[in-house]
């Protein structure tokens, strides 16, 4: 028997925090492909120390739904999962976006742990974010005239947050689908506040890396950009500010293509997913992959 | 019983069955029995038996073929129908009017279901006579049905005494309320099975603060006083239905209630960790002395108020009662009359900022 395991951040506040992380795994259920699929965190339960126990397959693959390698997937998780002899050079990712995946046992179980990198620094996290735009849009085939700013929060624990972001937006721009990419940043430069200034194009997507919607992408972000003066009272998609028009998308954590890359993840560890229907792995849409 | 239990049983007899007081054995003859009492019968007389016996055949099919021996479903199961403490016979009876038992805030029933399958039932406790409850019947809905507690909050312990009411599952398999029971009460079922084999690994609280990193590095200055005021204050059944198993060290036993939860807690959890932390950084400040004026009904009344909030009683408080120094009136008729902007009484917080 083989489980997959999505490990998420989770919440003591936001109720919403964990809904990504639910959604994509109902996905993955619906496929058949794994005999268990569990949902783990950090601040919910079942936590990352128990979620182990609570599954009857011994081949577990544990993919983390977190936008960066640092200090969460590199430390916290490992640690809590109490995976033995774990290291970080395991992943084989000195430039802090290519994880692959390490294979070691769980101290508190008989179970052998792929421990895969995160769903955010994974290849095809691109064609997630390009989708996202897509789907905000309404355009299947953006072309000229559009440009696309993926936004991060920045200076975090540690700096691979940014990596993430300056990753996928080079993946982006290379494919040519818009006139201008760019990453963007709340708390540094170059900030998300300024976003018309870094743009010609008469329409800007923007699209935040993050996993969950909460306080930083519902209130924060389209305040900062000027969206809204009060986010609770909404804007309009787009809108136009300096005018430009401004499409923003929200959490790209929460389009159901992330479960593609969730897929990937242990397919690439060994996870076998044969049977799954319109699945296309390793086959981006809109990006060349390198 | 049905025909392909009894054809089961029958290919089953060489290998030998020794289940809940049914002995099956041999390949023709064979010997067949009920607790204490055996005798050879050639085939005919092992069909004749089980259909003397249909429910000893479809209970050793239920368990054996259904749901599968061992481990913490089997054991699980069983628990849910006192398999331990009744005879086959007795548990039929039982469960034709359906067998009931508390898991935290879920009741669980067992009955009996076509051929001696077992099917379950699942609600809250206060619903056991509530007949008009939203019927459910995946397993994954249930973690949308349990995020919030009846008063709109959001639940972000599964185990706190706050579990919705008003929803059912009325017909579950084994497998899915096994199932639906991890996704309200995450993990328990394994922990209850490793308790229950001896095999709890319970992580106490100096080893879990050990572990910590990041901003949570500075649980571990908590004195052993200050983690049972925090245990205390998180951990009884009050606020957790979980049982505390986890001590300050090995030889350390913490003086607070561990509650009487059915399932154990093997260590401090992540709320637990997130309050302590807070705690640390409450338990920096030194205390002062400050003069506050105040009549003796008001200095009771601020302590109903802080009762109040501390219990959770504020919701009850009835819109008028004038009497319950907690209701809303009282309390801002006290800050109208004792509160100024330099705070209670008039007397500030940091008087000497005022002298500046």
């Amino acid at each position: 028997m083989q489980a997959l395991v999505i490990v998420g951040h989770g919440s003591h506040l936001n109720p919403g925090s964990s809904t990504p992380t639910f959604s994509h795994a109902d996905t993955i259920r619906e496929t058949g492909v794994f005999d268990e699929v569990r949902e783990a965190f950090w601040k919910e339960e079942p936590s990352f120390r128990e979620v182990l126990r609570t599954l009857e397959s011994d081949e577990v693959y544990v993919v983390p739904l977190f936008i960066s390698e640092g200090y969460f997937t590199e430390r916290v998780i490992p640690r809590e999962l109490r995976l033995e002899g774990w290291d970080v050079s395991a992943w084989d990712s000195e430039d802090g976006v290519s994880a692959t995946y390490a294979t070691s046992r769980a101290t508190d179980v008989e179970k052998t742990v792929h421990y895969c990198g995160p769903a955010g620094t994974h290849d095809s996290m691109s064609d997630v974010i390009v989708r996202r735009a897509e789907s905000i849009t309404g355009e299947s085939d953006m072309g000229a005239g559009f440009g696309l700013a993926i936004v991060g929060h920045g200076t975090e624990r540690n700096e691979n947050s940014a990596k993430a972001i300056q990753y996928h937006a080079d993946r982006i721009r290379e494919s040519g689908r818009f006139d201008e990419v760019k990453a963007l940043f709340m708390d540094e430069e170059p900030e998300v506040d300024d976003v018309t200034e870094f743009f010609e194009s008469p329409d800007v997507v923007v699209v935040p890396l993050f996993v969950a919607d909460g306080f930083h992408t519902q209130e924060d972000i389209p305040e900062d950009m000027g969206l809204t003066d009060d986010y609770r009272t909404g804007y309009e998609i787009p809108t136009e500010v300096d005018g430009q028009r401004i499409w923003y998308s929200g959490a790209v954590g929460t389009e159901s293509l992330m479960a593609d890359v969730l897929l990937e993840r242990a397919a690439e560890a060994g996870a076998d997913v044969r049977g799954v229907d319109d699945w296309t792995q390793s086959e981006p849409e809109g990006v060349a992959d390198d | 019983m049905n025909a392909p239990q009894l054809d089961a049983l029958v290919a089953s007899a060489s290998d030998g069955i020794e289940f809940d007081g049914l002995s099956v054995s041999g390949n023709g003859p064979y010997t067949v029995g009920i607790v204490g009492e055996s005798r050879a019968v050639e085939e005919a007389g092992l069909r004749e038996f089980a259909e003397a016996n249909p429910w000893l055949v479809s209970n050793w099919y239920y368990w054996t073929r259904v749901v599968g021996t061992g481990g913490a479903r089997y054991d699980f199961l069983r628990w849910v129908e006192r398999a331990d403490e009744r005879d086959v016979s007795e548990r039929y009876e039982a469960l034709s009017t359906g067998v009931s038992r508390s898991w935290g805030q879920l009741r669980i029933t067992a009955e009996l279901g076509e051929d001696g399958k077992r099917r379950y039932a699942l609600r809250h406790v206060d619903d056991a006579d509530n007949t008009d409850l939203e019927g459910y019947e995946d397993p994954l809905d249930a973690r949308g049905l349990v995020k919030y507690d009846d008063r709109g909050r959001y639940r972000p312990l599964s185990t706190a005494p706050t579990l919705p009411t008003g929803w059912e599952y009325p017909d579950l398999s084994g497998e899915d309320l096994v199932r639906t029971v991890d996704f309200v009460y995450p993990a328990t079922v394994a922990n209850w099975h490793r308790e229950r084999e001896g095999e709890l690994d319970v992580t106490h609280f100096r080893e879990t603060a050990e572990r910590q990193s990041g901003i949570y590095e500075i649980v571990s200055q908590l004195s052993v006083e200050e983690i049972e005021a925090a245990a205390e204050t998180c951990c009884v059944d009050s606020q957790c239905l979980k049982r505390r198993m986890w001590d300050e060290d090995e030889e350390i036993d913490l003086d607070v209630e561990r509650g009487d939860g059915e399932f154990p807690c093997r260590e401090p959890c992540s709320l637990f960790i997130t309050a302590a932390r807070k705690f640390v950084t409450l338990g920096r400040e030194e205390t002062r002395r400050y003069e506050f004026e105040l009549t003796p009904t008001e200095k009771e009344q601020v302590e109903e108020i802080i009762d109040a909030v501390a219990e959770g009683r504020t919701e009850e408080i009835r819109e008028a009662d004038m009497n319950e120094g907690a209701n809303r009136y009282r309390a801002r008729y006290l800050r109208a009359r004792r509160m100024t902007e330099e705070g209670l009484s008039g007397t500030p917080t940091y008087p000497e900022d005022q002298e500046l």
